[in-house]
């Protein structure tokens, strides 16, 4: 049952990121950049709240006024930055939500990435009262409600003297001392900690994402401008705090556990805060743990070329002088703490090549749980299994870590896991297909722009056009190679693939070796 | 998928993603109470009388201290904790002894408690003891309220303006 409920979750994700893909491209799909557009997000709020506190007076007795009029007789522009503000900011409350949900469905946030997951939980703690705090200075209903209800989870905790709440007991007793406190925390505090945290977060990942695309952007502000302009948002009636105040038009996105409050305590709602916030900072650690061993450098094989340091995506890879006496200046130095054994650094390495006419097969960096030697064992493995029509056989390269290789299984075609697909050396498809161990080969990996590795699908695209080190030689036929980056794809769809690429390797005809030039031996352009 | 189709996907994601985020920026309404219902707070922060009273020092005793912290009283710091009690319509809703705050207990007494009642005419009742009496309370009061649905009555202290404040 548990197996199910867990097999579900990547099942559904993959289906509605399809539909996504469909409407957006995978350049553009959001689920591909959640935490870009999250930061985009921010930056609107930044924007918007500067224009707005332009015209915001910090007192208890304007504040309410200011933004009334900034919002009725500026409302063309005050109105809308008002609105931007508030929907942006609920936005990234979103945007959050969805990229922890997947970050935890899809299991990246297990081994060296517990980082990132971890330095997450605090951006929530700032996140939140961020908006909170926001809520309290246009005081309204919905502020003094804040105040209060603020006020009294605060008062559980022994730091005060005197209880807070008591600040909000009348309309008298409210001081413009708090109302200056509360817009420090909006306004200063809590956005320089919240930009420390999200540079905290992103700190052990290599070529972090920062910018959704420019037409995300676009399609974001434009759809959020619209909503600004259809459904403004409003202030509530003046706080008045001779009332309790009813029927409160309440932000659920950011109020979500204020009824904790109401309708339990106090405590319990500190106890569901750390409780799930503790849950969440311990998920990486809980069973089942699947860390895999991490990369290896042979030293008598690495010549410190820095291409596997290029290609990590997470910084696990560096360069330091040579400590064995050769010749070369520098040698790769693995960090295990920060590998996630993803390969790539084995698939950059120029040494991975299976046509070297070496006896034992040792690239300069290598994954212990799948080393290369394995994936030409494997490939030879493959290529003498029996059947198939003569001229369309095809071996597939296909990453484990993304894609439901078990669809292909039931395809009749020879398959290669690898951890990435970046982990293949492009150098494997020349062996395959120049040794005529298969007539065609096909890759498959994660949905472009969401690699479970990053940058794999990316890596390996540049190999293949030739624009990244270490490159498909020029005289590997590309008709022959086929990618398709399609995730988690059901047994149909493999299928019509496979079938596809058999049809164009029928029509080819077998596969004759070009005579010998000297650009053969030249990259492709 | 043709281009027309997609731009239309999108503008179908874009709506309800908008959807989404204006509805529940400010819905569905909620009501941390009954709406008609009324409230009662009791709260304010009162220093109890010393639990040990001052002592005069000897002019031997004043002699042994420091020229710097001579003093003619000695004030042992530790205050006694303030027991309250809240009242409606003769019915107790609240008895509480507010231990003093502070490591050495020499600090304010504090409470805040609220009390959702239903609204009408009620006689609230509130008394107070700061001192190191056994019986009887040192602040009392009383009053007759009409209460309206969402009001909030506060029952306030300061011992400088009398005693209860009601709001």
């Amino acid at each position: 049952m548990l197996k199910q409920i867990r097999q579900a979750g990547p099942w559904l994700l993959s289906r509605i990121e399809k539909m996504y893909s469909a409407a957006f491209t995978p350049a553009w799909n959001p689920f591909y950049h959640l935490g870009a557009l999250t930061i985009f997000f921010f930056w609107v709020v930044v924007v918007s709240g500067v224009y707005v506190f332009l015209f915001f007076e910090t007192s208890v007795t304007h504040a309410y006024e200011s933004v009334e009029w900034l919002t009725h007789t500026q409302w063309y522009l005050g109105g809308v930055m008002r609105s931007l503000h508030r929907y942006a900011s609920d936005a990234a409350v979103v945007t959050i939500g969805v990229h922890m949900v997947k970050e935890f469905i899809t299991g990246r946030y297990r081994g060296a990435r517990w980082f990132s997951w971890f330095t997450g939980v605090p951006l929530l703690w700032l996140v939140f009262p961020l908006g909170i705090t926001g809520y309290w200075l246009v005081w309204d209903q919905l502020a003094q409600y804040v105040a209060i209800a603020s006020s009294e989870l605060l008062d559980v905790l022994p730091i005060f003297s005197d209880p807070m709440a008591r600040n909000f007991l009348t309309n008298e007793s409210v001081s413009d001392r708090f109302f200056t406190l509360m817009a420090f925390l909006h306004l200063i505090g809590l956005p320089i900690f919240l930009l420390f945290a999200i540079w905290l977060h992103l700190l052990r990942i290599s070529r972090p994402t920062v910018n959704p695309p420019l037409g995300l952007v676009i399609g974001s502000l434009a759809a959020l401008t619209g909503l600004s302009l259809l459904w403004p948002a409003l202030s509530q009636a003046p706080a008045d705090f001779s009332l309790v105040t009813t029927g409160i038009g309440f932000d659920w996105f950011y109020l979500l556990a204020y009824p904790l409050l109401d309708y339990g305590s106090p405590a319990l709602m500190w106890l569901v805060l750390v409780g799930s916030s503790t849950l969440l900072c311990l998920l990486p650690w809980l069973p089942p743990r699947r860390r895999k061993p991490a990369a290896v450098v042979s030293l008598p094989d690495c010549n410190g070329c820095g291409r596997c340091v290029a290609d990590c995506p997470y910084n696990a890879v560096s360069l330091a002088p040579r400590t064995d006496g050769l010749v070369y200046a520098n040698e790769a130095v693995v960090d295990a703490e920060l590998c996630t054994a993803c390969g790539i650094c084995a698939g950059a390495c120029p040494t991975s090549t299976p046509l070297r006419r070496k006896s034992e097969f040792v690239p300069g960096i290598d994954l212990p749980g799948l080393p290369i030697r394995s994936l030409r064992d494997w490939t030879l493995a493959a290529a003498v299994q029996p059947g198939g029509e003569p001229g369309t056989r095809v071996l597939v390269y296909g990453c484990a870590s993304g894609v439901n290789l078990a669809a292909l299984r039931h395809s009749g075609v020879a398959v290669v896991e690898l951890q990435c697909i970046a982990q293949l050396p492009p150098a494997f498809i020349d062996f395959v297909i120049s040794r005529r161990h298969a007539d065609g080969v096909l890759l498959l990996g994660c949905r472009e722009n969401d690699c479970h590795f990053r940058l794999g699908v990316q890596w390996t695209d540049e190999r293949l056009a030739g624009k990244r080190d270490p490159y498909l030689r020029a005289r590997v036929p590309r008709e022959r190679v086929a990618t398709y980056w399609g995730g988690q794809v059901t047994q149909a769809e493999i299928a019509s693939k496979i079938n596809a690429f058999r049809a164009r390797l029928r029509a080819l005809g077998p596969y004759r070796p070009a005579p010998v030039t000297q650009s053969t031996y030249e990259v492709a352009p | 998928m043709k281009s027309w189709l997609r731009y239309a996907g999108q503008a179908v994601a874009y709506a309800a993603f908008i959807a989404l985020l204006g509805f529940f920026a400010t819905a569905p309404a909620y009501s941390p109470i009954d709406p008609d219902a009324a409230m009662i707070k009791l709260s304010f922060v009162h220093v109890g009388q010393r639990k040990v009273e001052c002592r005069k020092l000897s002019p031997e005793e004043i002699a042994r201290l420091a020229p710097n912290m001579r003093l003619t009283l000695d004030c042992p710091r530790e205050r006694l904790p303030v027991i309250v009690e809240l009242e409606l319509d003769g019915k107790l809703l609240s008895r509480r002894e507010l231990a003093a705050s502070g490591l050495s207990h020499d600090r304010a007494s504090s409470i805040y408690q609220k009390f959702v009642v239903p609204p009408g005419r009620h006689l609230v009742a509130v008394r107070l003891r700061d001192s190191a009496r056994t019986e009887g309370f040192d602040y009392t009061r009383s009053t007759e309220v009409e209460l309206k649905p969402r009001q909030n009555f506060v029952v306030d202290f300061r011992a400088e303006a009398g005693g209860f404040i009601f709001h």
